[in-house]
């Protein structure tokens, strides 16, 4: 890549830092040179985030037809798997699978509900009163 | 407390940390690209079974941590590198060090880090910075991906370090010690072992999944994504495989630059001829993967949709094999 075909587009860095990028200036010796970002990166950051949307509408749709428990939804919004989950609270993972189900997630103790809270960093009455 | 420490801006974190660490420590000659060349931190690996933010799980860079410890392995630097169960000691053995005047490599993870843009913030937990001091409750952040240096509340501090999931940090830090002057013909040996190290894992080893085999497999994969997975997905599939391509802290494109960048550098210490011919050609692959991204771009954003623009895209990818095999076969073929 020539230092002038470094992409100067405008990304969500912009406000925040740039990328350093090594390219060929006009004797052909490499240096580096400031990219504000590059579209095609940014479109592809783009269909990402609509991906983690698209799950996260899917887990609310679930919960509200009584398919899941509000944990489904807060592990899609901090795009957290179980293994991730399992990590963070300490539970295992068949027991989180557990708890996804509504009926049981309903009869769930206090204590057990704060490491879930904990874990994706909200207060419990929001993980209880979805 | 502030441990006067340089602050140089580079295209990857790893990469980053090692130069600032190493030139901190009196290894003036270092810079980024001879930190990635000696450390040899070129790579390509698909890891078939694993998903990454439900996409597929490509590497176009080493381990966590080897650039840094290859690099001053190879420089004939000691290392200290310490993990910690308890995040109290991790912060306890933070504050010693630079109560000792020794600014720290910290492995973090991505997702909780205050200052990245909240659009970057993935699990991703093999990012590097470096602590060079404290001021009250803040810590001061030399972050090698940013342009400034930065400061991170112990709080948090504490919570990047130890974020969980794949590759997870457990409050790792890492730092030269025992440094003594360098030569010239020690790089220059470093640098021959870098070159030997990076050829021979992206040409000869015998796994489908690793090297230039591993882009090839790639490649015959994403011919096959859009009858497996449907368009919608193969499209999300192949923005996955972009991003790992082209942004910070990994970019596949951006290494061969910097690869390239390094083989320039190296002519001047091991004046071996045929190396500014092999930079060309990293650069001219650097292109190639560019190009490649351009191509995917136009399926994710649904101008392509057709299987012969998913085959055109594995076909790129299996001329770009072509040339990193017969690039990293010129490598090997030097005489040191």
């Amino acid at each position: 890549m020539k230092k002038e075909e470094v992409p100067q587009d405008p990304s969500v860095l912009d406000k925040f830092t740039k990328e350093v990028c090594y390219a060929v200036d006009e004797k052909g010796e490499y240096t580096t040179t400031l990219s504000r970002g590059w579209q095609v990166k940014a479109d592809a950051l783009g269909i990402t985030w609509q991906d983690v949307e698209a799950r996260v509408e899917e887990a609310r749709q679930q919960i509200k037809n009584g398919a899941r428990s509000p944990i489904a939804y807060f592990m899609e919004v901090n795009m957290m798997d179980l293994a991730m989950v399992s990590a963070y609270t300490g539970f295992w993972q068949w027991t989180i699978k557990r708890h996804l189900k509504p009926d049981v997630f309903k009869n769930l103790s206090d204590k057990k509900l704060q490491k879930y809270a904990d874990a994706f960093q909200i207060s419990l009455q929001e993980l209880k009163n979805f | 407390m502030k441990i006067p420490f340089e602050h140089i801006q580079s295209a990857h974190c790893e990469n980053g940390v090692t130069t600032n660490l190493l030139r901190h420590a009196g290894i003036t000659q270092i810079n980024e690209p001879l930190a990635f060349g000696i450390g040899a931190g070129i790579f390509y690996i698909h890891l078939p079974f694993l998903k990454i933010n439900n996409g597929p799980a490509v590497s176009f860079r080493t381990m966590p941590g080897q650039i840094f410890s290859r690099t001053c392995h190879a420089l004939g630097v000691r290392v200290s590198r310490q993990k910690f169960s308890s995040k109290e000691k991790a912060q306890a053995a933070l504050d010693a060090c630079l109560a000792a005047n020794q600014p720290v490599g910290c492995q973090v993870g991505v997702y909780y880090l205050t200052y990245f843009p909240v659009e970057y913030r993935f699990h991703f937990n093999a990012h590097n910075l470096v602590v060079y001091g404290k001021e009250g409750d803040q810590y001061l952040i030399s972050d090698p991906v940013m342009e400034t240096v930065t400061t991170l509340s112990s709080a948090d501090l504490q919570r990047v370090r130890f974020t969980q999931g794949a590759l997870a940090p457990k409050g790792q830090l890492y730092y030269p010690k025992q440094v003594a002057a360098v030569s010239d013909e020690c790089i220059a040996k470093a640098i021959a072992k870098g070159i030997k190290h990076a050829a021979w894992f992206m040409t000869e080893t015998p796994v489908p999944i690793l090297g230039v085999n591993g882009i090839k497999y790639t490649a015959r994969k994403i011919k096959r994504w859009r009858d497996e997975l449907g368009y919608r997905r193969a499209g999300a599939y192949l923005a996955q495989f972009v991003r790992m391509q082209e942004e910070i802290g990994t970019g596949g494109a951006g290494f061969r630059f910097v690869y390239a960048a390094f083989l320039q550098q190296a002519h001047a210490y091991v004046h071996k001829d045929e190396l500014p011919e092999i930079s060309k050609q990293f650069t001219a692959i650097g292109d190639a993967w560019r190009a490649s991204s351009v191509q995917a771009s136009g399926i994710y954003k649904g101008r392509w949709t057709e299987q012969k623009d998913f085959d055109t895209m594995g076909d790129m990818l299996l001329e770009i094999a072509e040339m990193e095999k017969k690039a990293f076969k010129n490598l090997l073929k030097i005489k040191w």
